[in-house]
This record gives C-alpha cells, sequence and structure tokens, in this order.
C-alpha cells in the first residue's frame, strides 16, 4: 500500500511543475509581455510598478530564464507582492481567502453527497417509477439552470421580497453587538443561499451518477446470489450493492471538485463572500497578475491534492487498484 | 457491424430516436431557437442597442413584452439578439475542442507509447485546473471579445474528447480491417482518417451535441462577470449583469433572459442524451462512454 502511495505521489510531481509551466504561458499569453496592458491611463502604471514589474518577472531576460527565476521561487512559495497599492505578498492575501473557500466546498460537498447517494439509491430501486421520473426531471433542469440566475432569483425571493435571509457577505454589520448565539445564526443565516446554490447543480449530476453506478451494480451476478439466498431486499441493497456502488464515487468527487472551486468564483462574487473566487474577479479586474498568477497555481495544487488523495482512498478500499495500478474511471 | 453512415444504421438510430419523446421535443425547441436566432433582426420589435431616455427600467406591457433595461433598451430585443451569440459561442468553441480533441486524441490512440504518454498527461495537467480559475487568468492578459472567448472555452475544453478518441483508436486499432489496410500498405493519415476516425463518430458527436450546452453556459457566466462578450453587444450574461443592480426593482431583467439559457440548455442536453441513448447498443459495444466537451 505504501508503495501504491508513494509511486501516486511520484507521479503527481511532474504535474505540479506543469502547473506552474501552464500558468506562466499564461502570463506570456498578453502580447508583449504583462507590461504592454499598463496604459498611462492606468493608475496602477506609475514608473516605480514598471520598474518592480520589469525586475520581478525579469523581462528583460530570456524567457526560459525568466520561467526559470519565478519557478525557483514559487517553489518557496513567493509569488511576490500585489501591484494593488498596499503591495502586500500574493501569498498573504491568498492565505486570508483560502480558509474562506476550503469551508465553504467540503460543507458543500458533504452536502451533495449526504443528499445525493440516498436519492440516487431510491431512484435506481425504483426505476421509471413516478419518484424516479420526477429526480430525473430535477437532474436535468438542475444540469440546466446557471447558477448566478439561480442566485439572482433567491436573492429577489428570499432576500429582497421575504426579507428572511441576508444576501451578501458573511456576517451582519451589528455582528460585534450580537450575543453570541445570535451570532452563530446570523452566521449560518450567510450561509444558507450561497449553499444551496452551489450544492444545486452538483447534487443533479451526482445523484445522477449514483443511480447509474447502483443500476450497474444491481445487475452483477453477485447481488443475483445475495438475492438466490434469501437475503431481505434491504440487505442486498444496502449491503451487497451499495458499497460496491459507492466504489467509484470516490474518484468522482475527486474529479468533481474543481468545478466545485471554479464554482466558487461566481458564488463568491455574487454573495459578496470574501473567499479565493472573489479574489481571482477582483485581481482580474485591477490586473493585479502576481496575484492572478498564485491563485493559479494554489487552486490548481490544491486539486491535485485532492485528486492524490483520491486516489490513494480508493486504493485503500479497492485492492483491484493497487494491484492493477490502473485506475477505472 | 454495419457501415458507419449507411441507411440501415440511420433508420434504426431514427427509429430508437423518434421514440424518446423528451428527446424530440429538445430537438423541435432546438430548432425554433435558431430559427428565431437567424431572424433575430427580423423579428426584434426594437433596436436591440437603442437608449431610449424616456422609458427607463419600464416592467413588462403590450409594448415591451419583457420590459426595459436602465438605459430604456427593449429586453425582448437584447435577448433575441443575445441568442445569436450565445449559439455563435456555442457552435464554435465547441468545434475547436473537438477539432483539438480528435487530433490529440487520435495522435494518442493511434502512436501509443510515447505520444500517447504525452498527450495523456497533458490532459490530466488541463483537468487539474479549475475551469473558471483558467478562463479568468487567460482573460486577464486578452482583450475580451467574441473571438476570444470562443477560443479560450474551445481551448479549454478539449480533454474530454481528446480521452474518448484515444480509447476509441485503441480498440479499434486492432481490429482486422485496421491490420489489413495496414499490411497492404495504407499511410498513418490514411488509416486514421479513413479507416478509424469514421467509426468513432457517433460518440464524438454526442459529446459535442453535449458540449454547446456547457459553453454556452461558461459564457454566460463570463460575460455575466463582465469578463465575457462586451457591451453594446447583448448577451444572455451581460443582460443579467445589468440587472444585478436593480434586482429590488426591475425582476423581468433577471428571470427572462435567464429563462432563456435555461431552456436553451435544457433541450440540447434532452437532444444530446437522446442520441447518446439511440446509439447505446454501438457504445457500448465499442466500450466508449459518452462525455460532454468541457465538463
Amino acid at each position: 500500500m505504501a508503495l501504491f502511495a508513494l509511486r501516486r505521489l511520484l507521479l503527481s510531481i511532474p504535474l505540479l511543475i506543469g502547473i506552474t509551466f501552464v500558468s506562466y504561458v499564461v502570463i506570456s499569453l498578453a502580447p508583449g509581455g504583462p507590461l504592454d496592458f499598463l496604459t498611462p491611463e492606468d493608475p496602477n502604471a506609475s514608473p516605480e510598478v514598471k520598474e518592480r514589474l520589469i525586475k520581478e518577472f525579469g523581462l528583460d531576460r530570456p524567457v526560459h530564464v525568466q520561467y526559470w527565476e519565478w519557478l525557483k521561487r514559487a517553489v518557496r512559495l513567493d509569488f511576490g507582492r500585489s501591484f494593488l497599492p498596499d503591495g502586500r505578498p500574493v501569498l498573504v492575501k491568498i492565505g486570508e481567502r483560502l480558509p474562506v473557500t476550503l469551508f465553504l466546498n467540503l460543507i458543500e460537498m458533504a452536502i451533495i453527497v449526504g443528499f445525493a447517494v440516498p436519492i440516487g439509491v431510491l431512484s435506481a430501486t425504483r426505476q421509471y417509477s413516478l419518484y424516479d421520473k420526477i429526480t430525473t426531471i430535477f437532474v436535468f433542469v438542475g444540469f440546466a439552470t446557471p447558477d448566478f440566475w439561480l442566485a439572482l432569483l433567491l436573492m429577489i425571493l428570499f432576500g429582497v421580497q421575504l426579507g428572511w435571509l441576508p444576501i451578501s457577505g458573511l456576517r451582519s454589520l451589528n455582528w460585534e453587538y450580537l450575543s453570541f448565539w445570535h451570532q452563530q445564526w446570523d452566521f449560518l443565516s450567510h450561509l444558507i443561499l450561497p449553499i444551496v446554490v452551489a450544492t444545486f447543480g452538483g447534487l443533479a449530476g451526482f445523484s445522477r451518477y449514483m443511480r447509474q453506478s447502483m443500476l450497474e451494480v444491481v445487475r452483477q451476478d453477485y447481488v443475483q446470489t445475495a438475492r438466490a439466498k434469501g437475503l431481505s431486499e434491504r440487505t442486498v441493497i444496502s449491503k451487497h450493492a451499495l458499497r460496491n456502488a459507492l466504489l467509484p464515487v470516490v474518484t468522482i468527487l475527486a474529479l468533481a471538485l474543481p468545478g466545485l472551486i471554479g464554482g466558487s468564483v461566481i458564488i463568491e462574487s455574487i454573495f459578496a463572500i470574501p473567499g479565493m473566487g472573489q479574489l481571482m474577479v477582483q485581481s482580474v479586474f485591477s490586473r493585479d497578475y502576481p496575484v492572478v498568477m498564485g491563485n493559479l497555481v494554489i487552486v490548481a495544487t490544491l486539486t491535485l491534492v485532492a485528486n492524490l488523495v483520491a486516489d490513494i482512498t480508493y486504493g485503500l478500499v479497492d485492492p483491484r487498484i493497487r494491484f492493477g495500478g490502473r485506475r477505472a474511471r | 457491424m454495419a457501415e458507419p453512415g449507411s441507411r440501415g444504421e440511420i433508420r434504426a438510430f431514427w427509429r430508437t430516436f423518434s421514440r424518446n419523446q423528451l428527446a424530440v421535443g429538445g430537438g423541435a425547441v432546438v430548432l425554433i431557437l435558431v430559427t428565431l436566432a437567424v431572424l433575430a433582426p427580423v423579428l426584434a420589435p426594437w433596436d436591440p442597442n437603442r437608449p431610449d431616455t424616456k422609458k427607463i427600467l419600464m416592467p413588462p406591457s403590450g409594448s415591451h413584452w419583457l420590459g426595459t433595461d436602465p438605459l430604456g433598451r427593449d429586453v425582448l430585443s437584447r435577448v433575441l439578439y443575445g441568442s445569436r451569440v450565445s449559439l455563435a459561442v456555442g457552435f464554435v468553441s465547441v468545434g475547436i475542442a473537438a477539432l483539438i480533441g480528435v487530433l490529440l486524441g487520435a495522435a494518442a490512440g493511434y502512436h501509443g507509447g510515447v505520444v500517447d504518454n504525452l498527450v495523456m498527461r497533458l490532459v490530466d495537467l488541463m483537468l487539474v485546473f479549475p475551469r473558471f480559475f483558467l478562463l479568468l487568468a487567460v482573460l486577464a492578459f486578452l482583450r475580451p471579445s467574441i473571438w476570444t472567448i470562443m477560443t479560450v472555452i474551445g481551448l479549454t475544453g478539449w480533454m474530454g474528447v481528446a480521452r474518448l478518441v484515444r480509447a476509441e483508436f485503441l480498440t479499434l486499432r486492432e481490429r482486422e480491417f485496421v491490420i489489413w489496410s495496414e499490411s497492404v500498405g495504407a499511410g498513418a493519415l490514411r488509416v486514421i482518417f479513413r479507416h478509424i476516425l469514421p467509426n468513432a463518430v457517433a460518440p464524438i458527436l454526442v459529446a459535442m451535441t453535449l458540449g454547446i450546452p456547457a459553453a454556452i453556459l461558461t459564457e454566460a457566466g463570463l460575460s455575466f462577470l463582465g469578463l465575457g462578450v462586451q457591451p453594446p453587444y447583448a448577451t444572455w450574461g451581460n443582460i443579467l449583469n445589468d440587472g444585478r443592480d436593480y434586482i429590488e426593482i426591475a425582476w423581468w431583467m433577471t428571470l427572462y433572459p435567464g429563462l432563456a439559457i435555461l431552456i436553451t440548455v435544457l433541450s440540447y442536453n434532452l437532444v444530446g442524451e437522446g442520441i447518446r441513448d439511440a446509439l447505446d447498443p454501438r457504445l457500448r459495444q465499442s466500450r466508449g462512454r459518452a462525455v460532454r466537451v468541457g465538463r
């Protein structure tokens, strides 16, 4: 097992280097380099900033040297300083935002798995029933609903018309003056809408996947055998079928992670949540390149780590993967 | 196995597809939407870009069915024109993604070895980036226009097709007819394009049909953030963005463009799944799995 984990770990090193390379290619995309964008009207384009930029990116040197220099610093997680007047280190800025995004995404994932598994299993065991049809409709609508539109509609309904829930930020303005329990409720109530919106699409996709996985397993010989032995349908489903149907789910969860994190770009900007996604949008608009680059590298690395964890977990629960060395996707 | 694209095969496909009411309904809606987009200049009751200060934020009425926006422009006309952008972005970006995916997937699956390894590691690498972060980073450095948007969405959405085509090629290249044509001296390009690719067309088409709505959703999201197609061009995403500051007083600017996206994406998905189900026996035979471009 340790060998398997080690092999997967080694395999992800080239990917890590690849991440920094792609990120670097992105920054070199700008015709004439990133400086070209800092036009005279741009308030960020003072001569000092340009000077610092040229030095930071080594723009006066050949491209491969530039990449190497940047890589050397990136390995030490030194992504330079923000272009904004505050000039704070990129890593500090990201460090403030990362926990918020991670926290939200973990909750979303827990909710998606918690609901999607029973929904999918019930759909599969009652294929073509009314319940199955209703969830199928939900799945198709869920797939087709733009998350930002759903967010706006819910804001209109619960925030504006009914006035039940707050629609921006994580805390109310008077948070400091609230009692302890009111503070907790205040925080929770700020989370409800963003989390509902973020889980909606994922829930649809995931319950569909669960249904499919379950349908495939139920047709297997060992499930027939379990039935033939005279076990109750309940035992057959929960013991023999569900466990095997859940196996590929681990991988799918990891594969879904980039989608979820990517979704936080839109969710966080709509609900004004101070996370990585909002930071990304703000940095793109203020052309704060060091932050954009740092963000991209960190987010991709996070996904890579999540994939690694999923792979190893999969290897733990399913010995076939460990020995076959092939991933079932 | 029947010759791909032969008459019998198409008839068998159509028989299954036409029995799927949801897919046929979706197909009808898609046709209507395409017609509306093409005829937008004729059908739009107002000039979508002409402001009218006397008609700011009017609720839906007889003369403006879907109301007007903060500049007094007709929302219905803007939604109609927006559908042209959405369709164009959907088709072109999926075309780009499919082209890259087919070329790289074919090279990987046909040659195997080092080429295969390189391509598949590139796929893994691209999949590690959350798509919206990558798109935003690229757009930060480029001037946003409809062409940039199409290209970037295409460039970040080819991985599914590449995997699919590779898998098809891996199985097909061991088949007798391929080995035979190689043994009589057919070159690699001829074998790939004349013998293998036609047999892999069905799953590619399914992936493309399902990729169009995904691309439309992505474009709408980018335009909503203000990083997509720029004003004054109307797109569903930027109409929603325009309405964002007025959600308390002008719900019609939020409800209708979003509904347009929902209906469009839903119908394409229904058609795509319908095609896939109708092709299913063949898909299962070649052990291919349908994927959507860019998801």
